[in-house]
């Protein structure tokens, strides 16, 4: 039930943002967030966006383990 | 998917997994690491994880599904809204729970107005297009759930909405993985700890919990390369004799968590003591509405009742949530009790370690 996805922000109206989870488009609610923009990814869980993923720290993070694991 | 396809690159799991390997023949003992949050067991069986590591590392579940640590007793209050008349909105995961023979979903059966829906929110929308109706939202979830419900009751005293109320069966995760430890019995080496949970709470709640139990702690985000990462990080701290929490899902996990979310759910809601199935009542782990808000109260408006209810004969689920015993080792699973004809509820939620278990195909 903690289920959160990714998604790309297209659209912000409000407290409402359309956001793209690889191409399906749904609305989401973005109360518990201040100051979205558009392409922002944000975690959804239950039809509210409950953090924005932080772009750069996850490249980062991603490029550090392929350097150290991944032959 | 972006951010999600990255997390689940084969050979950078596979060259991960080499070192957790190596870190465990290093310890050279049995490392036992609970992973708290059901949403991580259900990424472990789905991505047949626990096969890939040395045979002395037992990886356990924990309290963490909301469905599967709500008690016959909270159900009820739900059972009762919809047998009143009352239109109960509800997410999916519920509706099969048994409870003396019937379920949400038996009811609905009957003719009772139950319906599932995804986000709190619909149930806000639904509640304003049909105002001679009166809705009643089962409110099931831990941290990263609650704020939801408490914008939705925020919003609902915005625009006058008058006809949603809500049973609060919410559950607060650091008190019942400070009583999983207090108990002690089980031993365990390490903590997985729940992403999107902390997503909202932040770090800092389980600092005070690792450093009175002295065990390595990492929130961990739930793909695979984050899950077998952040079991790397929980061994590496073993062998360099550290115990403190750690983050690994740094994408999402910010040190003090949403603070405007934690501050909505503040706003709506306190701490009051609660019952779990498998732990028992915990002082301060459950949330009540406010004062301002009793109004939204479907338990006080409409004189629900709780009635207490024992567990199925048989159903280890309580044990299970405590992460004493497991599923293979119940008489029931997957002989009488499976998804189509679940006994408890660690079988019929997404995130119940039994129905984990089922659908990973694990005999023994």
């Amino acid at each position: 039930m903690c289920l959160g996805i990714p998604g790309r922000i297209e659209e912000v109206r409000g407290t409402e943002a359309t956001v793209s989870f690889g191409g399906t488009r749904r609305s989401v609610r973005l109360d518990l967030l201040d100051n979205v923009s558009v392409g922002d990814y944000v975690i959804v869980h239950a039809g509210f966006a409950i953090e924005v993923l932080d772009q750069e720290t996850a490249l980062q993070m991603l490029n550090t383990l392929r350097e150290v694991f991944r032959e | 998917m972006r951010f999600i396809d990255e997390y689940r690159d084969g050979e950078l799991v596979k060259g991960i997994v080499g070192k957790v390997n190596e870190l465990l023949e290093e310890l050279g003992r049995e490392v036992k690491i609970m992973e708290v949050c059901g949403t991580h067991t259900m990424a472990i069986a789905r991505h047949g994880l626990r096969n890939l590591f040395r045979r002395n590392l037992d990886l356990i579940s924990g309290p963490g599904c909301p469905v599967c640590v709500t008690p016959g007793s909270g159900f009820s209050l739900v059972f009762q809204a919809a047998e009143t008349g009352r239109t109960v909105a509800t997410f999916g995961d519920m509706m099969r729970v048994p409870l003396n023979g019937r379920s949400l979903s038996t009811l609905r059966g009957e003719g009772f107005d139950i319906r599932v829906v995804y986000s709190p929110y619909d149930a806000l929308k639904m509640a304003e297009e049909e105002p001679e109706k009166e809705f009643v939202m089962a409110g099931i979830g831990f941290e990263t759930t609650s704020p939801l419900f408490a914008s939705v009751i925020l919003e609902c005293n915005r625009r006058g909405v008058r006809n949603l109320r809500l049973i609060s069966l919410f559950r607060l995760m650091p008190p019942a993985l400070n009583t999983l430890l207090e108990a002690g019995d089980l031993q365990i080496d390490g903590l997985i700890l729940p992403g999107h949970v902390s997503t909202i709470i932040g770090v800092k709640p389980y600092v005070e919990i690792v450093e009175k139990h002295g065990v390595p702690a990492v929130v961990t985000g739930f793909e695979p390369v984050d899950i077998v990462e952040s079991i790397r990080m929980i061994l590496r701290q073993l062998v360099e004799n550290r115990r403190m929490v750690e983050n690994e899902y740094t994408r999402t996990v910010r040190h003090e968590g949403n603070v405007k979310a934690v501050r909505l759910m503040q706003e709506v809601f306190k701490p009051v003591d609660a019952e779990w199935r498998g732990l028992g009542k915990i002082a301060g782990s459950g949330l009540a509405l406010r004062e301002e808000f009793r109004l939204f109260d479907a338990v006080e408006a409409y004189g629900l009742k709780p009635v207490e209810t024992g567990e199925p004969p048989g159903c280890l689920c309580g044990e299970v949530i405590r992460g004493s015993r497991k599923p293979v080792e119940c008489r029931l699973y997957r002989k009488i009790c499976r998804p189509d004809n679940p006994v408890g509820p660690c079988m019929v939620s997404s995130e119940g370690t039994c129905a984990a278990y089922y659908y990973a195909g694990i005999e023994k």
